[in-house]
């Protein structure tokens, strides 16, 4: 196999083991539902079992009066209290900002959608707590349910919130602009390929359920909450401003070991607001554990768009234009990036790897009776990834060409490109990822694969796409200007020890990305000191200044590069101190392998005697400089990051069930510069794992009702280890981040934006190789859908 | 949950007598009853565990050949014990949830259950086995009743089942991409005398005998002989995994494959 | 309130429970021994595999007073006492097999059961033994590779790092 990395042992570029392991390998690890407060007591949230629906009536004297309980919250004790906010305001194309309606805590006369949650028991034991709340007694006035995007929108459709004019949250152009032109390219074009497709519902899952324990300290008014959260610092500001009025210097936010977001944690949820709000009413600690069958019904859902897409090529099959037009469910509430997801995480990488000129993008938000929908890994960029790839290999069936020379052709070859969806890519070759594709994935042995197949009595396919997407986000004067009502800068502290250990304070936050390993790394190749001499800690709103979080891969992007800069006034620091121990000048002073020396001489100290000197300042330039060695950076990009790939995967398809198997996947990447390649397979690996079961297996379904029929494991399918093969992942292409200190793009999404592309194609290939007349199906591919597509 | 007093029993009389309670209720292997009174859905006030009953342990053989397997006998001991004896039923029961559900899940619970998609009941249909119970045996053929219904009485226990054992068969399992349950299981068995297929999974009555195959198949045993049959769409389970035509199509296909790989 | 005793890790362990106590919670609550995780409600997700009596079970599918004077062992008892991982410990970590850790203590405990019967599993064996254990992280590719270099299987030639 190509080993893309030359073996370091440590530093930048090696493979270190990740030393967070030994925690979660020994059941030592501290998630929060292993966080139990003296006192500590249970709220059971009483949800919604109709999608819409007016409360008549809520009788809670009786279930409080039960053994156990402490208080029954209703919507009433919550009048008053903020609404859980929106993060992000998007202005449509008419130059009006969305419709934005208010997210009670506890609902608030009406009920949207089926887990909505309508009263809250808190109780001696999570039990007490349960049997209380089926004692309440409530009468809700059914109302009928919107679920369909197109229903919604139509003239007379049932409103979701009846303060807002309709259902529909913005109708957004992208670039507006553009538009004429565009359709004038269209009319213009030689060959016009268009494609209707649907993006599939999911359910991030994460195999931690959310967890929030909220706590309060009566002789400092101090609230903390602990909770399941990839931005804690963001949870204590959207809650602490917006919600509950409590101000950052009184409200401690911890997100300890957190087991997976995808997305699905990074939004600021009721449950945090009620246990925080709770746990001072009741000066009380208030623990809520999330069942999986909650999670279903209240945890933010992903994707779910419906798209038609059009491209435009001339004569001699150059993309001339491209045009969508999307429905994008928002579901009941504005989850906290909602807006954006469709929008600024969607439109603005419709250009994909191709030089298109002409893109015109339209997005309308709807709301819903449904569960609300946000980001889930990838956010956006999957969905324009998978519809212009889609339609890409339609274009090439139709045309009778090589989808991948179709593609080839039509690549950006020179950077820095400006995208006509107002993005400029800083770099990347989309011409190498794709030779190494066709390299790794061995496509040139592909016919002999399929004759084999056919021998077995399965048809093959292969399918090949691109991806192009916009990490590391985000600048926040950019970010600011699209509608976002944060600053995406990351933050990072780095203290130095007087014995020279070092321990990092990072806004950024692990549930899995291993900074506990990498971040070290970086720190220990700067000085040149052993990895295990440098500690992070994250997740703590006590510890880190400030912090935006873990998400759109940007934990080493943005935060990474705090925590470099933090590490540049750190050392531009201990060479002071070192000239003063060494009596040079500072400019003469030189940092390797963690001696500072004097150039041209053979005087060095080494980091322990600076770090020494920081801290016992005996001999120590006290008039020039403060003792101690601590630093502080914020970093704010200025611009995103842009990895792309190529990825193949072959599929068997056994045509008398229609079961698909995925035979083979290579996915070759250019994330910039790597700091460890084998935490960058795994979350490569992870992400495709997530395309796989997006493209073949997962689908959140909702009746004509708004019940919602996959609530379980039982009806919603989670990849399997026997869903998926081994996968071929390179990274050798690397063409690096121009504009961060790292030179590194974020590699955590990819896999799960470039896969499902390349499992659709492939299977429409396969079909296609026994003669059916199909040119698309629906995700997920699953084998009713595939037979019913053989089928005609 | 609710509260439920807890009691194990040692013998099967002891069983019945614990069962005889107000609201009691038997608990094998619990793989299902144990997700299901966590979602509140049965309210037992006993739970009355089979685990410590040693009579309904075990894997034996009859002198007339039948195969007689414990009520309480889990889908692992079967899996590995039952695989000279009749290594159809073994790899069926192996191909039950998963080795973790296979190490607790029972016969006798799966029997008892009578889940529209479980994989026992076609071994039972299928093998016509007889049903032995605290008070009875019943036929197989009279035992399943239609979805999660069977022919047991309220605190009736299944002691045991006894399997004639065919001279071929084989169990084809479909799965539910989620559950992994049968979305169509077919058990097909040809004896010296007649030829059973009993399908799981697929129809809204729960698990049934598809006649018109054991007919084509009694005068050839093979896949061919079925490849024109077909079952009535009209009474299968249409749900978010698949059509009632393509469970009725899966039905084909499952029974030509058991077929092939019995002989 | 009854009273239940059974060995963990080699230790005895007593508390008193409630009829519908499961072991998983008697594991996590009144033991505080939380390495044992729970993932879901339908006993699917495999985050609570422990062993009892030498054998893989879900530990939320089945009642503390079950296991009364049963064995069980879960993933605090694997590691020797000076906490040097055992064999298939050490693999996770040497080949990523884990990345939030949240299925790790069920996949490790499967893995260990796995081995026991079946000492050299192939690829296909894993995977199919893996069915009741969810990860959403990994992808399963290194969980896998970590299972198989457990079993003494050279897996060089595998895909990638
Ligand atoms: C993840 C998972 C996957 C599964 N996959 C499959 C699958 O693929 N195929 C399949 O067939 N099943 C599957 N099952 C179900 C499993 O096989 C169960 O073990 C079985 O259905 C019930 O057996 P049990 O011993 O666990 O019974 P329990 O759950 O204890 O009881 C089930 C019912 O039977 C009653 N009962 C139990 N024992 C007796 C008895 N001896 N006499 C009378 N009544 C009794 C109980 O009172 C209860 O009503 C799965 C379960 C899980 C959790
Ligand atoms: S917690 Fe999911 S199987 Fe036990
Ligand atoms: S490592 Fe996170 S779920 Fe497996």
């Amino acid at each position: 196999m190509p080993k893309d990395i030359d073996a370091k042992e440590s530093g930048i570029g090696a493979a270190s083991k990740r030393r967070e392991d030994i925690r979660f390998l020994s059941g030592t690890g501290n998630y929060t539902d292993d966080i139990n407060l003296n006192g500590q007591a249970y709220v059971h949230f009483l949800r919604s079992d109709v999608a819409h629906g007016r409360i008549t009536s809520i009788e809670t004297a009786e279930a409080a009066a039960m053994p156990g309980v402490l208080r029954i919250f209703t919507g009433a004790d919550f009048e008053g209290v903020g609404s859980i906010p929106c993060g992000w305001q998007v202005t449509d194309r008419f130059g009006e900002v969305m419709q934005e309606p208010a997210h009670p805590v506890l609902a608030q006369g009406k009920v949207r959608h089926v887990g909505d949650p309508i009263a809250a028991v808190v109780a001696e034991t999570a039990e007490a707590a349960r049997d209380a709340a089926e004692a309440i007694e409530l009468d809700i006035e059914e109302l009928p349910a919107v679920v369909d995007m197109k229903a919604a929108l139509a003239e007379g459709a049932p409103k979701v919130h009846d303060d807002l004019t309709s259902n529909l949250c913005y109708d957004w152009g992208f670039v507006e602009d553009n538009k004429a032109a565009v359709n004038a390219a269209f009319e213009a074009a030689a060959h016009v390929t268009s494609l209707e497709l649907v993006n599939n519902r999911l359910v991030a899952n994460p195999m931690e359920p959310r967890v929030a324990v909220g706590d309060f300290n009566r002789a400092t008014g101090d609230s903390t909450l602990y909770t399941t959260s990839q931005n804690p610092h963001v949870i204590r500001l959207l809650m602490g401003a917006f919600v509950l009025g409590i101000p950052e210097h009184k409200l401690r936010v911890v997100a300890p070991d957190v087991g997976g977001g995808f997305g699905s944690k990074i939004f600021h949820y009721a449950e945090e607001a009620f246990c925080t709000f709770a746990a001072k009413a009741l000066n009380r600690a208030v623990k809520w554990t999330s069942s999986r069958s909650e999670a279903f019904m209240s945890d933010a859902h992903g994707r779910d768009h419906v798209t038609k897409i059009e491209l435009a090529l001339d004569a001699d099959n150059n993309f001339t234009a491209l045009r969508t037009d999307t429905l994008a469910n928002m579901g009941a509430y504005l989850s906290t990036f909602a807006p954006s997801v469709p929008t600024w995480l969607h439109g603005t990488l419709m250009a994909g790897n191709y030089k298109t000129p002409l893109i015109y993008v339209n997005v309308k938000a709807v709301f819903t009776n449904t569960v609300p929908v946000d980001a889930y890994r990838g956010a956006g960029r999957p969905e324009a990834t998978f519809q212009l790839e889609r339609v890409i290999d339609k274009a090439a069936l139709e045309l009778g060409v090589d989808p991948i020379a179709l593609r080839r052709q039509n690549f950006i070859t020179e950077f820095p490109y400006a995208t006509p969806v107002a993005v400029e890519y800083d770099t990347g070759d989309y011409v190498a990822t794709m030779d190494k594709l066709e390299e790794i994935a061995d496509i040139a042995g592909f016919a002999a694969r399929r004759a084999e197949s056919e021998r077995a009595g399965k048809l093959r396919g292969l399918g090949v796409n691109c991806y192009i997407e916009a990490c590391g986000i985000a600048p926040s004067n950019l970010v600011g200007q699209l509608g976002a009502r944060a600053g995406l800068y990351e933050s990072a502290t780095v203290r130095v020890n007087a014995t020279g250990g070092i321990v990092v304070m990072t806004g950024s936050h692990s549930h899995g990305q291993g900074h506990e390993t990498s971040f070290p790394q970086v720190i220990a190749s700067m000085i040149g000191i052993d990895e295990n001499m440098v500690e992070i800690e994250h997740g703590d709103t006590n510890n880190a200044p400030m912090g935006m979080g873990t998400y759109g891969s940007r934990s080493l992007a943005v935060g990474g590069s705090a925590m470099v800069r933090a590490t540049e006034k750190i050392i531009a620091k201990a060479k002071k101190i070192a000239a003063h121990l060494m009596e040079a000048a500072d400019a003469d002073i030189e940092l390797k392998d963690g001696q500072f020396s004097v150039a041209g001489t053979d005087k060095s100290v080494a980091w322990g005697d600076v770090t020494l000197a920081a801290y016992v300042p005996h001999n120590y330039p006290l008039e020039e400089i403060e003792p101690g060695l601590e630093e502080t950076a914020f970093y704010d990009p200025s611009n995103f990051t842009y990895p792309s790939g190529a990825y193949a995967c072959e599929v068997e398809v056994d045509p008398e069930t229609g079961k698909v198997s995925i035979a083979r996947f290579a996915a070759a990447d250019d994330f910039g510069n790597i700091v460890n390649p084998m935490i960058v397979d795994g979350q490569v690996h992870g992400g495709i794992g997530q395309g796989i079961g997006q493209a073949l297996l997962e689908g959140c379904v909702y009746d004509e009702n708004g019940q919602l029929l996959s609530a379980s494991f039982m009806d919603y399918a989670m990849p399997r280890a026997d869903d998926v093969p081994f996968y071929e992942v390179d990274h050798s292409c690397q063409t690096p981040c121009t504009h961060n200190p790292l030179g590194v793009k974020g590699c955590g999404e990819a896999g799960a934006i470039g896969s499902p592309p390349a499992v659709v194609n492939a299977v429409v290939n396969a079909l296609r190789s026994a003669g059916k007349d199909v040119t698309h199906i629906d995700m997920p591919l699953s084998p009713a859908r595939v037979w019913a597509a053989m089928q005609g | 949950m609710y509260e439920f007093e807890f009691t194990r029993p040692a013998s099967v009389a002891e069983a019945v007598a614990a069962l005889n309670a107000e609201e009691a209720q038997a608990l094998g292997g619990g793989q299902t009853l144990i997700p299901t009174l966590k979602q509140r859905l049965a309210m037992p006030t006993t739970l009355v565990s089979l685990s410590g009953v040693a009579e309904m342990q075990g894997i034996g053989l009859q002198d007339d050949g039948q195969l007689v397997i414990g009520g309480a006998t889990t889908h692992a001991e079967v899996a590995s014990g039952a695989v000279g004896t009749y290594p159809a039923l073994a790899a069926l029961a192996g191909q039950i949830g998963d080795p973790a559900v296979r190490n607790r899940g029972t016969l006798g619970g799966s029997l008892a259950n009578n889940d529209p998609a479980a994989c026992y009941p076609a071994a039972a249909l299928g093998s016509g086995a007889t049903i032995v119970t605290n008070t009875r045996e019943i036929p197989a053929d009279e035992y399943f009743q239609g979805m999660f219904t069977t022919a047991l009485e309220e605190g009736e226990i299944v002691v045991s089942v006894k399997f004639p054992v065919p001279e071929a068969a084989n169990y084809q399992k479909f799965v539910q991409p989620a559950s992994r349950f049968a979305m169509v299981g077919v058990f097909a068995a040809r004896f010296a005398d007649g030829v059973r297929v009993a399908v799981t999974g697929a129809s809204e009555e729960g698990v049934f005998r598809w006649t018109d195959a054991e007919a084509a198949l009694a005068s050839s045993f093979t896949p061919d002989a079925i490849s024109a049959l077909s079952v009535d769409p009209d009474g299968m389970i249409g749900d978010i995994h698949g059509t009632k035509a393509y469970r009725a199509h899966l039905v084909n296909v499952m029974t030509r494959r058991a077929v092939a790989a019995a002989v | 309130m009854t009273k239940v005793t059974m060995t963990v890790n080699g230790k005895a362990a007593s508390g008193e429970v409630e009829g519908r106590t499961l072991l998983v919670s008697f594991l996590r609550e009144t033991l505080g021994m939380t390495g044992t995780h729970v993932g879901c409600d339908t006993s699917q997700c495999g985050a609570c595999v422990v062993h009892v009596d030498g054998k893989a079970v879900k530990s939320c599918a089945m009642l503390a007073l079950e296991a009364e004077g049963a064995e069980v062992a879960t993933i605090e008892g694997q590691a020797a006492a000076d906490g040097t991982l055992n064999t298939i410990q050490a693999a996770f970590q040497e080949h990523h097999g884990l990345q939030c850790g949240f299925c790790t203590p069920g996949m490790v405990m499967s893995a260990a059961a796995l081995l026991k019967d079946n000492p050299k599993p192939s690829e296909a064996e894993i995977r199919h033994y893996l069915e009741g254990n969810l990860c959403r992280c990994t992808g399963y590719h290194n969980i896998v590779k970590a299972i198989m270099a457990a079993s003494g299987q050279d897996v060089s030639a595998i895909a990638a790092e």
